[in-house]
């Protein structure tokens, strides 16, 4: 066995040896199921149509598994084989619902939200979740070519205007689709081209119009903020439409994912006025990644009470070695004293780790069965995310071990040290995620903070073409999952630096 | 023969107080070395730099030839007791051992191996230490400095807190040591508890070697030649000796002690003087007179350099 070897094998039997420390590992696995299994079981979701109950619809899922949002007006006829659609979008109007002035009072004004779009689709079928590709003209975001929910690629940044329209050209070969505008129908320009891994023969081809809610985020009294997403709808003026292909030459209408009232009747409608070559196409609702839904990290609410028990743990783990005078004994033992330290960073992180990643582990497959039961629907995510979630927490709390040993061997004293860690660690996730600071100071702490390392959790990325309230408040971070990971790293490391330099450059 | 532990110069101070002023000193194996001197004098701050916990200012010390620092399986060159109540009291005193063996390649054998050597029952070790007394806690701490086989020990004031049973079993333990031809440097502030152990003794005072020296030589300097009397007739035998040119001093009781006369001289000139006696012995001065005796010189030496 080499010398390291050595050292982590005697401070494991250090650590295992006291029954204290034994305990606080095990409560960290504990704690995350326990509190995570009973939030799940608490949590319930209702839906009602009018006065009923009803079952909650769980959102369909896109190509690639992704739960989506698929609820638009679709114009379009058949296409078999490979196809060309070619349209000018003159305008694009609609309403927005503002906050009540008067409560009970629709205050409705007219206008475009941003991401309201309009623009030529081809769409494996009519079914909502189909893959699709389509070029668009939006309310503020100019041409995009979006394609499969998730993927936007962005175009002219002109939207349409009166006396400005926008041409859009959409061509169909095999399973690649290429969009491409012009102001004049004469000049292109490609947006973008997107595959669509086995289309089949047989696709819808046309027009569509969406209009996602108009989001409004105001501050709280606590100097945090809430969200609220109300109705809009637009309606986009396109004519010169022109198909060329193997189709059936004539329209259909779909409103797709359109609810429907208790009467049968739909529930906010798109809808179809001809006239003469002009289309007037009125859509409601988003084609996006689903973001409303329930998250695995929801699941994980015991993860901040585990870690006040990692960071006593670790800190006494050391600490205790200075408060008896033991520290003494384990430099006898290991006189290069960097190499001592290195190796009761390395057992108290890794204990954690398999401690937390047991608890998180078993939390998040749990808790989701648990939702489904409880009518709550969780987001899937590829396994890859689900297991970076996983071990990426677990990697946190281990990190986090290894911080709070290492405060521990700077101030050799308990209190100080675990102060020192809750106000790196727990503090700033707390204020950052619990809707008492502003969006931006939020978003600081999580960026120059150890608590930057919680991004590892995000398992839904913040879409940039998808209207949803992005601040650490609803679970988004402002760093990358492995970025604020590498962050909380880095604190680690510079910690556990200083502690070896002041270890060695001292009596012990 | 080499000394295997070699101090060199070592200087340190606290802040404005020197523990150390060249303390210089070498250590044989194979006996029992005494390191006396009253508290403060440098004694735990010196094996604290021979066992590279503390870093002197100046000077070097080496453990084997080498500094402790620079020792793969340190325990198993050096075994070092300096605070037996180091312990996480929660914690077993055989697990305590245990994670030492862990910590040098050693295993669990190791360490029951080391509990029967300092008498500690496999019952007592599985007690947590922090109920331990202190007389334990000694045992424990002598334990894990056995636990590398070391050929080299030092041990901090270990009679501390032991009855007079610990004692006497520390006082033949370390003198069974020493017999196996370990080095094994033993500190203390009261000279009684080397009595009949130290085979050799550095006497410091105020971070320094005030001296290097045998027990044996050194008793035998401070008993100088005298010669201890007892009998019934003090007074008759003490102007007959003094007449003969012995100076005489009386000593506890019956005894006088007499020098400057030899034995056979002193049992002649009582017979001629027909004075009864019962004993004639050479005086033998215990430890601590003769370490009073030494540091009374250290302190004039000391007190003529100023």
């Amino acid at each position: 066995m080499t010398g390291f070897a050595r050292l982590l094998r005697a401070e494991w039997t250090k650590l295992r040896t006291v029954r204290g420390w034994v305990a606080g590992l095990t409560a960290i696995c504990l704690l995350i199921v326990g509190l995570g299994l009973l939030f799940a079981a608490a949590s319930h979701s209702s839906c009602s149509n009018g006065p009923v109950e009803v079952p909650c619809p769980t959102p369909p899922l896109g190509p690639d598994g992704v739960a989506v949002e698929d609820r638009f007006f679709l114009v379009s006829m058949p296409l078999d084989g490979n196809g060309v659609i070619t349209a000018r979008v003159n305008s694009m109007s609609g309403q927005i619902r503002l906050p009540d002035a008067t409560p009970g009072v629709r205050n409705v004004t007219t206008g475009v939200v941003p991401w309201a779009k309009a623009g030529l689709m081809v769409k494996e079928s009519t079914e909502q979740g189909a893959a699709y590709a389509a070029v668009m003209v939006t309310g503020g975001h100019g041409v995009r070519m979006q394609h499969n929910f998730t993927e936007d690629v962005a175009g002219g940044a002109q939207s349409v205007s009166s006396g400005s329209p926008r041409w859009l050209r959409l061509t169909r070969d095999q399973d690649t689709i290429t969009g491409e505008e012009s102001p004049d129908g004469k000049t292109w320009t490609g947006v973008g081209t997107a595959r669509l891994e086995g289309l089949p023969a047989k696709v819808r081809i046309g027009l569509f119009a969406a209009s996602p809610g108009h989001l409004t985020v105001t501050a709280n009294s606590l100097g945090g903020s809430a969200s609220a997403s109300r109705f809009t709808q637009v309606t986009a003026l396109v004519d010169e439409v022109k198909v060329a292909g193997t189709t059936s030459g004539t329209w259909d209408t779909d409103d797709i994912g359109v609810d429907h009232n208790l009467d049968g009747t739909p529930h906010h409608p798109g809808g179809l006025v001809r006239s003469g070559g002009t289309f007037a196409i009125t859509g409601v609702g988003d084609i996006a990644p689903s973001t409303s839904e329930s998250t695995i990290e929801r699941s994980l609410s015991g993860l901040l009470i585990a870690l006040v028990v990692v960071i006593v743990v670790a800190v006494l783990f050391v600490t205790a070695e200075y408060r008896r005078g033991l520290i003494g004994t384990t430099l006898l033992a290991s006189p290069r004293r960097g190499r001592a330290l290195a190796a009761k960073a390395v057992v108290v992180g890794a204990a954690t780790f398999v401690s937390g990643l047991a608890g998180v582990a078993v939390t998040v497959p749990l808790a989701r069965s648990i939702g489904r039961g409880n009518g709550v629907f969780t987001l899937p995510v590829s396994t890859l995310t689900e297991v970076r979630v996983i071990v990426g927490l677990a990697g946190v709390l281990a990190m986090a071990a290894v911080l709070a040993l290492s405060l521990g061997a700077i101030f050799r004293r308990s209190a100080m040290a675990v102060i020192v860690a809750l106000v790196a660690l727990v503090v700033p996730y707390v204020l950052a995620t619990a809707s008492i600071l502003p969006d931006e100071a939020s978003r600081w702490l999580l960026r120059v903070t150890p608590a930057a390392g919680f991004a590892v959790q995000q398992s839904i990325p913040a879409y940039e073409h998808v209207t949803s309230y992005v601040a650490p408040v609803t679970g988004y971070f402002p760093l990358p999952p492995w970025g604020g990971f590498a962050v909380l790293c880095g604190y680690a490391v510079l910690a556990l630096g200083l502690a070896v330099h002041r270890l060695n450059g001292r009596d012990a | 023969m080499e000394a295997t532990i070699e101090v060199t110069g070592l200087r340190k101070r606290f802040g404005r107080t020197t523990a150390l002023d060249g303390m210089t000193f070498g250590v044989l194996p194979g006996q029992v070395t005494g390191f006396v001197g009253p508290n403060g004098a440098g004694k735990s701050t010196t094996m604290r730099v021979v066992l590279g916990l503390d870093a002197p200012d100046e000077g070097r010390a080496l453990v084997g030839g080498r500094p402790y620092r620079s020792l793969h399986t340190p325990l198993s060159h050096v075994g070092a007791l300096l605070d037996a109540g180091a312990l996480q009291p929660s914690r077993t005193a055989r697990n305590h051992l245990l994670w030492l063996a862990h910590s040098q390649g050693l295993g669990a054998r190791r360490v029951d191996e080391v509990l029967a050597q300092v008498g500690l029952t496999a019952q007592a070790a599985r007690r947590r230490a922090g109920g331990y007394s202190l007389g334990m806690r000694q045992r424990l701490g002598i334990a894990a400095a056995l636990l590398g086989d070391p050929p080299v020990l030092m041990l901090d004031e270990p009679f501390n807190g032991l009855d007079p049973e610990g004692i006497v079993w520390i006082r033949s333990f370390l003198r069974s040591l020493a017999a196996e031809g370990r080095t094994v440097l033993v500190s203390s502030h009261l000279m009684s508890e080397l009595q009949d152990t130290a085979d050799h003794l550095l006497v410091v005072g105020r971070g320094r070697v005030v001296a290097d020296v045998g027990v044996a030589e050194l008793i035998h300097a401070a008993s100088r030649d005298r010669v201890t009397l007892r009998t019934s007739a003090r007074t008759a035998a003490m102007s007959a000796l003094a007449r003969a040119g012995a100076t005489v001093a009386a000593g506890e009781r019956e005894a006088i002690v007499v020098s400057g006369l030899p034995a056979e001289a002193i049992v002649r000139t009582l017979g001629a003087h027909g004075v009864p006696f019962s004993e004639v012995s050479a005086h033998r001065a215990t430890l601590e007179e003769a370490y009073l005796e030494l540091t009374r010189d250290a302190v004039e030496f000391r007190g003529a350099a100023l």
